[in-house]
């Protein structure tokens, strides 16, 4: 059976917490960022197969605007912080003031992309610090990839290390919405995605026994 | 007018479906997978692999899944379409995926599993002499295929190079 067929409730409400600290300071970092209150859902820990991964951002065609770093480290794996197209679009108006960003239609503005890279950046790595001061291992983000293309084609990408070990991948899942803007509030997903040796590292260092 | 309604059938992530005439095998959102179509037009018949790594020695575990690797997964397809009556010395095949997403400097080899995918695919379809008719692989976008029965061909789509039959 592999580690992850094996997971306890408790196990997952750690990781659900891991999700939670993470996403806490992400989003106030948002807020800071757009001067704005953010919202965040409770995190949710799904153990999903490979299709439903992708179901879960609109399936494996729908365009998607991610922003992937890798994690080095201590506890290494794959981190994205993904946005619809419009929701990409909306932060980068807001941000840069440039209000005929798309992201479909080529060449694409240079500011804006640099922009969502930066957004990604600023927001993986606050969910990041967060995660390594409370479970007080080492966490090394790479350089931010920003990527608009299929979500299939994009987060297999992330499922590379797990897929040699499993069929399934633990996703910690948070959105994390804009609240005042009614009209096209930006959401995001965040998907924490550890590869499986880390799990044992993380619950460890919690003091999570079996 | 009729209007003629035409099956689609999706095949998914580390997958394998099989199809006749007029049915429409799919996949979608392909990157550095490999989508794998072999088929026999005269018989009607075709089978589509969705290949997500190149080797099932990559395998940590033993009952590992044979739809997930290039080497298990291909022979299964082309078995299986041998079975269904499909002629061996009439098989032929189309491939599209393989493409390299990221583009990291780091020796992490999973990061070129595009290349090695494509790479393996080819030499397994080799190996069983079914011949590649056409390909469309590599580069750096997603990829979604959809084969007719019907033509043979492959429809290749992606989100910024438009739409193209191989």
């Amino acid at each position: 059976m592999s580690f992850i067929e094996s997971l306890t409730a408790y196990q997952l409400d750690t990781l659900k917490e891991v999700g939670n600290i993470g996403s806490g300071n992400a989003a106030t970092s948002l807020s800071a960022l757009l001067n704005q209150k953010v919202d965040m859902t409770v995190p949710a820990v799904r153990i999903v197969d490979f299709d439903q991964m992708m179901d879960l951002v609109g399936g494996p065609d729908t365009l998607i605007v991610s922003v992937y770093l890798r994690i080095q480290g201590d506890a290494p794996g794959n981190m994205f912080f993904v946005l619809s197209p419009s929701e990409a679009e909306t932060f980068v108006r807001e941000m840069t003031g440039i209000d005929s960003f798309t992201v479909d239609t080529p060449p694409l503005d240079e500011m804006g992309l640099s922009a969502l890279q930066e957004l990604g950046n600023i927001l993986a790595g606050s969910y990041l610090s967060a995660l390594s001061d409370f479970i007080n291992v080492l966490l090394q983000p790479s350089v931010p990839l920003l990527h608009i293309d299929m979500a299939g084609a994009i987060l297999t990408q992330g499922l590379m290390e797990l897929s040699q070990e499993s069929d399934y991948a633990i996703i910690i899942d948070t959105i994390i919405n804009e609240q005042d803007n009614e009209n096209d509030p930006i959401k995001g997903h965040f998907f924490l995605l550890p590869d499986p040796e880390s799990f044992p590292k993380i619950f460890d260092r919690l003091g999570v026994e079996d | 007018m009729v209007v003629e309604t035409k099956e689609i059938i999706k095949v998914g992530i580390a997958d394998l479906k099989f199809a006749k005439s007029p049915e429409i095998l799919r996949t979608s959102g392909l990157g550095s997978c490999v989508g794998v179509v072999v088929y026999d037009l005269s018989m009607k018949i075709a089978g589509m692999s969705h290949v997500m790594l190149p080797s099932s020695s990559l395998s940590k575990r033993s009952d590992l899944n044979q739809l997930k690797y290039a080497d298990t997964a291909v022979p299964l397809l082309i078995d299986t379409l041998i079975k269904e009556g499909a002629r061996k010395y009439a098989l032929k095949a189309k491939i599209a995926g393989g493409a390299q997403m990221f583009s990291f400097s780091s020796s992490n080899d999973m990061l070129r599993v595009g290349k090695r995918n494509e790479e393996a695919v080819k030499v397994i379809l080799d190996q069983y002499r079914v011949p590649i008719i056409s390909e469309d692989v590599g580069g750096n976008s997603g990829r979604t295929i959809e084969f007719s029965l019907e033509t043979g061909m492959l429809q290749v789509r992606t989100v910024n190079l438009g739409e193209k039959q191989i």
